[in-house]
């Protein structure tokens, strides 16, 4: 699969035309696409142990999270360099999505507190699948809210950014999510079967002892 | 109906304890003031009216948080929230009456702030006041909700702002909005639209959060 | 009234109880016994509805409202005082006449004369003693304690003795104890964690 990542990587500058900004645009709204899948997926975990109460969705529903904080993290460097190459600025407020991803990636960045702050068992697993609940009920919200105040209260300067693709563009960026898409999944169950290991070691180890 | 008596008696106890106690008010309220006193003195001269009304969100936001912080303590002490979770009343009582308890702790030190508001900085219209009024609800909503996350872990002074922030910034936009834009209905409908998803979110999830 | 199977809970890695069974009938005296850090306390709990078992089955054929929980801690406000506790717990209970009820009970346990000053005031066995005020408040048809002797002195213990000797047989009881042959003659069974 990194192969079929890399391929995309390099195919896509090939089609690109229009310099950086559109090769990091390829790159950039997958990455922000996987990042909502991956929270969203976090949530659905969530919802599910707090209605089955099988333990292994909190092991399932962290991992999403993880994995969507990773690509969120992505999505806010590769949005700078993009903000970088056609702007000129390493930020700017007048990118509804790159504002959204940073109050999303506050948000989620708290969940890991609370996980680290809470002791391992029921407690944790509900109330960070709780907080996980809060967190996609916070994203439609929180664009409503940043697009309020881009409108009324930060007047955009610069205009809305949207590129129109023609066909062959097209096919490049849906490879390009594929992957995308892909990677994040492979990274998803690597690191679960990660942490399973890791869990089923340490019950091994004390019912040795 | 027992669940609004159950809710009744809950938020007559949190009001009862505070007037013994009587240390989280008093903290909000001089906070409070101090915060916008600091104000006037961070606020850069020829900054604009506007301005001011941004600081007032942030010292309501920090404010809010003070006594959110303090809120389930008196259930900590002596495990009486034990006691609570096994009465046969509904858990999502218990939530409802700690969030009308600290909604009320949160207005009382706002009917202090927002007139010496008043008096240091800018006018405050009746759309500014309705967001004040609507935004106070879905902070304590959620916050008496984070509130008794935090309460169970370690470093809970520290981890209740990080988890509300996030989820406060909405309302920050909603407040200031309501008092500054030339057509605040919006802002209103926005932050009304927030307190009935959040406050829903909250009251039916608190069972799964105090329990195991 | 209660039966659990294989009951086992763990918290995260830690696993607090395995393989536990128990069986109350209606009307039975269970002392429960064990060191330490056996898992007294979280069994308890379950058998209040605290808790949930992570593995294993247990059936309590009680609901919240017929049952009464006393734990190490005495779950009552420090800030309000015994009339005010017993008030709120009597109004959450849905107890019938919880005026007459509640000063019954304080005066049964020598508590009346203190019933207005905060429960801060008060001292370890008073507090103790309020706490099972609180939990017979509601007339449980089954009742938990976890270790109740513990606070008491010797009024305290005795007055204790005296209201145990009159439920038992009357309501379901299980008792964790370090000292299980005060209640000797009073247990229809016991059931001992490792």
């Amino acid at each position: 699969m990194g192969l079929a990542l890399v391929l995309a990587l390099i195919v896509a500058p090939e089609d690109a035309d229009q310099g950086i900004s559109q090769r990091i645009f390829y790159i950039h709204v997958p990455i922000a696409l996987t990042a909502y899948f991956c929270f969203g997926l976090g949530a659905i975990k969530a919802l599910l142990l707090l209605w089955r109460g099988e333990e292994r969705y909190d092991l399932e529903s962290y991992v999403a999270i993880h994995q969507g904080t990773i690509f969120g993290a992505l999505t806010l460097i590769t949005g700078s360099i993009w903000a970088r190459a056609s702007w000129g600025v390493w930020w700017t407020w007048s990118s509804n999505q790159l504002v959204l991803f940073l109050v999303l990636f506050l948000f989620y960045c708290a969940y890991f507190m609370l996980r680290f702050s809470l002791e391992d068992g029921p407690r944790r697993a509900r109330s960070s699948a709780v907080y996980a609940l809060f967190g996609v009920a916070l994203i439609p919200v929180s664009f409503l809210a940043i697009r309020l105040a881009s409108d009324f209260i930060h007047p955009t300067v610069f205009t809305r950014d949207g590129p129109q693709m023609s066909g062959s563009m097209f096919a490049t960026f849906l490879v390009c999510w594929g992957a995308v898409t892909f990677l994040a999944y492979v990274l998803y169950r690597v690191e679960l079967a990660g942490k399973r290991l890791d869990a089923d070691l340490r019950e091994l180890r004390e019912v040795l002892q | 109906m027992t669940y609004l008596a159950d809710v009744a008696a809950l938020t007559r106890k949190d009001l009862r304890v505070e007037l013994r106690g009587r240390d989280t008010l008093p903290a909000m309220l001089l906070f409070v003031l101090s915060t916008l006193v600091v104000f006037h003195f961070a606020l850069p001269e020829g900054s604009g009216e506007t301005a001011a009304y941004g600081l007032l969100w942030v010292a309501i936001v920090f404010t809010a948080l003070l006594g959110l912080a303090r809120a389930w303590v008196p259930e900590q002490e002596h495990r009486v929230l034990d006691g609570l979770l096994l009465a046969p009343c509904d858990r999502s009582a218990i939530w409802l009456g700690k969030t009308l308890a600290t909604l009320v702790f949160l207005l009382a030190a706002q009917a202090v702030a927002l007139p010496a508001f008043v008096l240091f900085f800018e006018p405050l219209d009746a759309a500014a006041l309705g967001g004040v009024l609507l935004a106070d609800v879905g902070i304590c909503a959620v916050g008496s909700l984070m509130s008794a996350m935090a309460v169970a872990g370690r470093s809970r002074e520290v981890l209740l702002p990080l988890l509300v922030l996030p989820l406060a910034i909405p309302l920050i936009v909603g407040g200031v909005g309501a008092a500054v834009s030339a057509e605040p209905e919006r802002f209103l409908l926005f932050v009304l639209l927030y307190d009935a998803v959040f406050a829903v979110l909250s009251w039916a999830s608190f069972e799964y959060v105090v329990t195991e | 009234m209660i039966r659990g199977r294989a009951i086992e809970k763990r918290y995260g890695r830690k696993r607090v109880l395995t393989g536990v069974d128990v069986a109350v009938p209606v009307g039975g005296f269970a002392l429960v016994t064990g060191p330490n850090g056996s898992g007294k306390t979280t069994l308890l709990r379950m058998l209040a509805g605290l808790a949930a078992p992570s593995r294993g089955d247990l059936v309590v054929g009680a609901d919240r409202s017929q049952v009464g929980y006393l734990a190490h801690e005495p779950l009552v406000y420090r800030e309000l005082t015994a009339l005010e506790n017993l008030d709120l717990f009597g109004r959450l209970y849905r107890v019938p006449e919880r005026r007459e009820r509640i000063g019954m009970l304080l005066e049964r346990f020598g508590l009346w004369d203190a019933r207005s000053e905060r429960v801060s005031a008060y001292s370890r066995g008073m507090t103790q003693r309020l706490a099972l005020c609180r939990v017979l408040l509601h007339e449980p048809d089954l009742l938990v304690l976890d270790e109740p002797y513990s606070a008491l002195d010797e009024d305290g213990a005795a007055l204790l003795d005296r209201e145990l000797d009159a439920l038992a047989g009357a309501r379901t009881l299980v008792v964790a104890t370090h000292d299980p042959e005060r209640l000797a003659r009073l247990a229809t069974q016991r059931v001992a964690l490792a």
